[in-house]
């Protein structure tokens, strides 16, 4: 793992490039990355052009999404499951979580493709090929702004103001997309090797929404639970912008069960212990996935 | 600072075979993985990656390209030629970083700019401008260097109009511009180019060609691989001739072109099409094997001027088929149409297989001694319903050699100009001598 392949060797004034067998480990070539940073931006630029061409709707679909899927949350779950809110009125606060969890399920679904999709480019050019899923992850954090004005919208309508806490909103948006970079890059790489990850995703994506705290408030997880619970980042992120955004956790026993939860004989509180959880699993998931995808990048133009 | 572009040593790269023999690795599910993991204890894999087991390793594997070794200088212009399947693409690919090499190792001096396929990445429902920006910028062009010869790309081009039209609205003559001048202008050290020139109309090659020339004249490393070898002789100096994954001959490029044109490299004078070949559109006609025989009747890449031989097109039809026609079009090397020939030509049987019933068949074609010239041919099918519907075309289904011995004018070792070279019936007539 010591020696990246290709290394740049630079020589005067010319660049070398030594072409050679690739180890079993890579080192991560983030340079190249850098080289190639416009062309993430056109690449992100590219998915947001196409996306919603020939569509009756354009971007507000980036908006109907979530919202529609608030709107059924909150007949179902909030109307007639009465499933508590931590307080909030259970349209926003649903609606707060969806945002967060589109940005997530948009990047497994399109980002797990994007390799197979542009196998085309990739069996005939070279560029890191993590341009591809991470470009796919961009595309969607610009819907998630889009959808995000509803949701100011929405704080208005219920009477909810927004809070100094409201700064710490891109640190969970950055939990985030950590997230989905981690996971993209594990099913994008394997998606090239067998294409069962096209028939895995949805059914992930869809038991995933049931682990997380959208539909309902992580309160409602027993203690004992909690940990565990714990270790699905996006229940961090989830719960970081209902704190960021609508104060809930302190003005509801939401955080009471994190309130003393030892994290190696450590006392922490609440949401920071969780938030630390999270990001550390994030953390995990996005550095082994980057290995992972550097080690399997090799085979990408011979196997797709 | 060296004078080197281009440093191979060694190289290699194996493919493993797939299912069909195709020499690409298929992508498996994982119920694939997990048997092929409980067979493995039962039935030992060849464990010693780098095994040279027989010619081409060992059998699941194959390798593309061997201890290939070779230099280029800076500012040269080097060409590639071999047949399908040599091992040029993987080469190129290999040198431009698709993929990895297997073995050995090449040192690249400068930014390679490749250019295996024109139009990488174009998206239809973006217009001229956008896609250029994009594949500009998968080219590895940095966005500045865009705008600064975004002008120089639309003229050659010749799109100025419909550069805000979707290029999905394109015509595919106005794509193919658009697509080749964003790569022509594409300023690297090394300029890796393969078979570009393939695609496009008379005009449209000739302006490649020129701007090859241009990229070649500015000083910069180029290496070119193409079956068209006229533009071959036209443009490089030298040229490799890659053989079974093997460099053969490095040499000056008529040279090579000659060793090339006459090796008769033993192909088995036949095509077969695998099912992942054929597309969906081809139904219910599906193409099984081309060949060609000798008078002999004995399957063989290389023919005689001066005997006759057989084209035979073996299909299957899955249904029944009404009007079809099937045929072939002989072409030279240089891409001229020397012939084109349906098995329905004749009045009689058009009417007699006016219907096909479902089965299988082969079509034969018998081409008369003393018609073709000696060198490489190519044979292209069709089969189609006139003004109905082309069922199935392949353009370069199947490339063989005519050996000219015994043909007209052999008593003169010279090259005769054209495809053709029938026996012609010349007289002589003296008109007066002065010896009366």
């Amino acid at each position: 793992m010591a020696v990246s392949m290709p290394e740049k060797v630079p020589s005067g004034m010319e660049e070398v490039t030594i072409l050679r067998p690739p180890k079993e480990w890579e080192a991560l070539n983030l340079r190249d990355l850098w080289r190639y940073r416009e062309l993430i931006y056109f690449m992100t630029w590219r998915d947001l052009k196409v996306r919603y061409k020939q569509t009756l709707l354009g971007a507000s679909w980036a908006v109907l999404r979530p919202f529609l899927t608030m709107v059924v949350f909150s007949i179902f779950f909030g109307g007639l499951a009465k499933v508590p809110s931590d307080g909030i009125p259970y349209p926003i606060f649903s609606y707060t979580a969806l945002l967060p969890w589109e940005l997530f399920t948009h990047a497994l679904n399109i980002a797990s493709r994007s390799l197979v999709v542009n196998s085309h480019m990739i069996t005939k050019v070279y560029f890191p090929r993590m341009i591809l899923p991470f470009a796919s992850i961009l595309a969607g954090v610009v819907d998630f702004a889009i959808a995000f004005i509803v949701l100011l919208g929405m704080m208005v309508y219920y009477g909810i103001t927004l809070t100094a806490r409201v700064w710490t909103l891109p640190l969970f948006l950055l939990l985030a997309i950590l997230t989905a970079m981690g996971v993209s890059l594990w099913l994008s790489a394997l998606n090239v090797l067998y294409r069962d990850v096209g028939y895995v995703t949805p059914f992930l994506t869809q038991f995933w929404l049931f682990i997380t705290p959208i539909a309902y408030p992580a309160s409602m997880v027993p203690a004992k639970w909690r940990l565990l619970y714990a270790l699905n980042p996006m229940t961090g992120v989830v719960e970081g912008f209902r704190w960021a955004l609508l104060g809930t956790a302190s003005n509801s026993q939401s955080g009471a069960g994190f309130q003393t939860l030892s994290l190696a004989g450590l006392q922490v509180g609440g949401l920071q212990a969780l938030v630390i959880i999270s990001g550390l699993v994030s953390l995990a998931v996005l550095i082994s996935g980057l290995f992972y995808f550097r080690r399997m990048e090799r085979l990408f133009a011979d196997m797709i | 600072m060296s004078d080197l572009a281009i440093r191979v040593e060694n190289l290699g790269k194996r493919y493993h075979l797939g299912a069909f023999g195709a020499p690409v690795i298929r992508y498996q599910t994982l119920r694939d993985t997990l048997s092929e993991i409980l067979s493995s204890s039962s039935k030992p894999r060849v464990s010693n990656p780098q095994s040279r087991s027989g010619e081409n390793g060992s059998p699941d594997h194959i390798w593309a390209l061997r201890n290939v070794s070779f230099e280029v200088k800076k500012g040269q212009v080097l060409g590639v030629i071999g047949r399908n399947g040599a091992g040029k693409s993987t080469l190129l690919k290999v040198l431009s970083r698709v993929t990895d090499p297997t073995e050995g190792q090449a040192e690249i001096h400068g930014r390679v700019g490749s250019l295996l396929e024109v139009g990488t990445g174009f998206h239809p429902e973006l217009t001229g401008r956008e896609n250029i920006y994009l594949n500009g910028a998968i080219l590895g062009m940095k966005r500045v260097e865009i705008d600064h010869r975004f002008d120089e790309m639309v003229a050659f081009a010749e799109v100025q109009q419909f550069i805000d039209t979707p290029v999905k609205r394109y015509s595919s003559g106005m794509y193919l511009r658009l697509a080749f001048a964003v790569a022509a202008h594409l300023e690297p050290e090394i300029l890796v180019v393969d078979e570009v020139l393939a695609v496009g109309d008379a005009e449209f090659q000739r302006k490649c060609l020129g701007k090859m020339s241009d990229v070649a004249q500015q000083g910069r490393t180029v290496l070119f691989v193409s079956h068209n070898m006229s533009a071959i002789l036209r443009l490089t100096e030298e040229t490799l001739v890659i053989e079974k994954g093997k460099l053969a001959l490095r040499a000056l490029t008529p040279r090579a072109v000659d060793y090339y044109m006459a090796a008769g490299f033993s192909q088995e004078g036949e095509r077969r099409w695998h099912a992942d070949e054929i597309p969906d559109q081809a139904y219910p006609f599906q193409p099984i094997a081309l060949r060609v025989r000798n008078l002999q009747g004995k399957v063989s890449e290389t023919v005689r001027s001066v005997e006759p031989f057989t084209v035979e097109f073996e299909y299957h039809l899955a249904a029944s088929m009404v009007g079809l026609r099937v045929g072939i079009y002989l072409i030279s090397t240089r891409g001229e149409y020397i012939l084109t020939s349906f098995d329905t030509d004749d009045p009689v049987r058009f009417e007699r297989f006016a219907t096909r019933l479902p089965g299988h068949y082969i079509s034969q074609c018998q081409i008369p001694a003393d018609l073709l010239n000696e060198g490489r041919f190519i044979i292209a099918v069709n089969a189609s319903c006139f003004r109905v519907k082309r069922y199935f075309q392949d353009e370069q289904a199947l490339v063989f050699n005519v050996e000219g011995a015994g043909a007209p004018g052999m008593q003169w070792p010279e090259p005769r100009l054209g495809p053709i070279r029938p026996r012609l019936g010349w007289k002589i007539t003296s008109i007066g001598s002065f010896e009366d």
